[in-house]
């Protein structure tokens, strides 16, 4: 699909295909087009190029009443007039439902989300996450093929934000719901998804399972933007059996794993990517592990940071370049000082050249 | 204070000067009985009320789609209605009705047009008629009406129309079930005002309405200026006062719960 603003190109030719039954989130930064994309898939927003398809039919010229996806905003939108049940029952009158099944449906739904004793209160009654569970039994109560969620836990603060995390995603797995989930927390996305879409200027960087583009990301931007990441920039020369080597501008050369589509040959700018998280920390008259299978660098501590469940350690290891390292918060550590002279390391298999 | 002075304390010393100048409360209540029962005064009432009806009833018709217009629009266009809505209501009553007279009257511009294109040949009564008094009050009062539901309408978060679609709700059952009870705050309270202020008018009946159409404040007038009935005005008065009060009373209560509903 592609939507144009005037001249610009807010959605660039996105394309994918979201199973059913799988918790499908766009992650990207704001001004990404995630968001543009959802109220497309909603019928809010016009498709200018491409289409939609639901189960083989083209659904880009429907209103958005008849497309009959769920959606859940993310301010709530909660009808202020209507109490909880008719705030819940609402699709269900939309489609002209008897009342005997409406009361039945609406009481599984509200059961579903834990509000079946709320049922008589207005949205001014009821706290954020509360407000947040009628929107999504509103969302589900039709059973639609498809639910649509745009940043809803965006307005809750942080522990309840993981709560409804946890409730969201088990709802949807009882259900067997299909559900497509905008949101820029990356650890929301990675806790909730079964797949996701990394989403930058309009278009689609990386689409995978979260694991999968956390380990083996296509590039610098989805290296970055999905967990932290350490970049040394430098030039390619090609390796043996799957490997490259990166020489860095200091003259030291790393090794790390080439991408499966292969694209970085000889001689081009590119960096080396590896995961703070993969990197030890040693003193340099520590043993030297195997030289072939890790890459190693002499380095100076330049800052250390305590973070609660890891400490996180800035070493310099050329000027102007630095790498960042975290360690487990295991108790009993020989803590690095500031100016230590320390070696970094870690595995050959950990490091990714990621072209530029 | 100066309101009580200036206001309340002379409206109250004419009340009591005329109405319990002799005797007690029961000729009091023998002459209000009097005044109402009298065909001139029963007839002004009606026909107030009637007129008051009428004119809330089209101001209102009038005025949702424009302020339903204005709410959803931005930029030029919202600037351009809100322009036309608001210049007239600096325009002093009487010219603005005489502006409608000279539009309306047996020579006016519409006869006139209608004669000229051949529609037809005799010039027709629309002067001096009900139908030109409300006319002439719906213009006069259309500003009140439609502030009042622009004020209501753009309180609505329009991302709750969105979802009623979402839901899937066609455009017809959402604004039912969903805009137009969120704007039914704006309709009573609009309604109310623009009735308050309709059934107190005086110049416009007076100048564009034919002999039948006398209203309750014209009939104060001419019982205060021609007739000297002091008394008489006085019951008149009371009683349009205390149906004002009355209205009021309700449309306090009406933006009283529109401000604890939070819409």
């Amino acid at each position: 699909m592609t939507k144009r603003y005037g001249k610009e190109c807010v959605v660039d030719a996105v394309s994918a295909s979201i199973r059913a039954g799988e918790f499908f989130s766009l992650l990207g930064p704001s001004g990404s087009g995630k968001t543009t994309t959802l109220m497309m898939i909603a019928g809010f927003a016009e498709v200018d190029e491409g289409g939609i398809r639901v189960d083989g039919v083209d659904v880009a010229a429907a209103p958005p009443q008849q497309r009959g996806f769920g959606m859940v905003f993310q301010n709530y939108a909660i009808f202020p007039h209507l109490n909880v049940f008719e705030n819940v029952a609402f699709p269900l009158r939309a489609r002209r439902m008897a009342e005997g099944e409406i009361r039945s449906r609406v009481q599984s739904a509200l059961e579903l989300v834990r509000l079946e004793r709320f049922a008589d209160r207005f949205s001014r009654q009821l706290s954020g996450g509360q407000q947040q569970r009628v929107a999504i039994a509103r969302a589900i109560v039709f059973q639609p093929k498809v639910v649509l969620m745009d940043e809803p836990l965006g307005a809750l603060d942080k522990n309840l934000r993981y709560q409804m995390q946890v409730e969201i995603k088990q709802i949807q797995q009882r259900l067997g719901m299909t559900v497509v989930y905008v949101t820029h927390d990356q650890e929301e996305a990675m806790n909730m998804s079964d797949r996701l879409a990394i989403m930058n200027n309009g278009r689609i960087e990386q689409v995978g399972e979260p694991a999968d583009i956390y380990e083996n990301p296509v590039n610098n931007f989805v290296a970055r933007f999905l967990g932290e990441a350490n970049l040394l920039p430098g030039t390619v020369e090609p390796g043996a059996r799957g490997c490259g080597n990166l020489r860095l501008a200091s003259g030291a050369t790393l090794a790390g794993r080439l991408q499966a589509s292969g694209s970085t040959t000889g001689n081009t700018p590119a960096s080396l990517f590896v995961r703070p998280e993969r990197v030890l920390l040693q003193s340099m008259d520590g043993e030297l592990p195997n030289d072939s299978t890790w890459n190693h660098l002499p380095g100076r501590v330049i800052r250390t940071s305590f973070l609660g469940n890891i400490l996180r350690h800035d070493v310099e290891i050329a000027p102007g370049l630095s790498m960042t390292i975290d360690q487990q918060n295991l108790g009993a550590f020989d803590l690095p000082a500031v100016g230590d002279t320390v070696r970094v390391a870690w595995r050959v298999q950990d490091a990714v050249l990621l072209g530029s | 204070m100066l309101l009580v002075a200036g206001f309340v304390g002379p409206m109250l010393l004419f009340f009591v000067q005329t109405l319990a100048g002799d005797g007690g409360l029961a000729t009091l209540v023998e002459r209000f009985a009097s005044v109402l029962a009298t065909d001139a005064v029963s007839t002004a009432l009606t026909t107030t009320l009637v007129i008051g009806l009428l004119v809330t009833l089209s101001v209102l018709f009038i005025s949702y789609p424009v302020a339903y217009y204005m709410a959803n629009r931005g930029g030029l266009r919202f600037t351009l209605v809100l322009f036309c809505i608001i210049v007239p209501y600096f325009t002093s009553i009487i010219v603005r009705t005489y502006a409608w007279m000279v539009l309306l009257g047996r020579n006016g511009l519409i006869n006139e047009t209608l004669i000229t294109i051949g529609l037809i040949d005799q010039p027709l009564d629309l002067l001096y008629t009900q139908t030109a008094v409300v006319i002439g009050m719906v213009y006069v009062l259309l500003p009140y009406m439609v502030l009042t539901l622009f004020a209501t309408m753009k309180s609505i978060d329009p991302s709750l129309m969105r979802a009623a679609r979402g839901l899937g709700a066609g455009s017809v059952y959402a604004f039912c079930r969903v805009y137009l009870p969120l704007s039914m705050h704006g309709v009573i309270s609009g309604s109310l005002i623009v009735f308050i202020l309709a059934i107190g008018f005086f110049i416009t009946p007076a100048l564009m309405g034919g002999p039948a159409d006398v209203m309750i404040a014209m009939l104060i007038e001419r019982a205060i200026e021609i007739t000297l009935d002091w008394p008489g005005a006085a019951v008149m008065s009371l009683v349009l006062l205390l149906l004002t009060l009355a209205l009021y009373a309700v449309y306090y209560r009406v933006t009283d719960l529109q401000r604890m509903m939070g819409a």
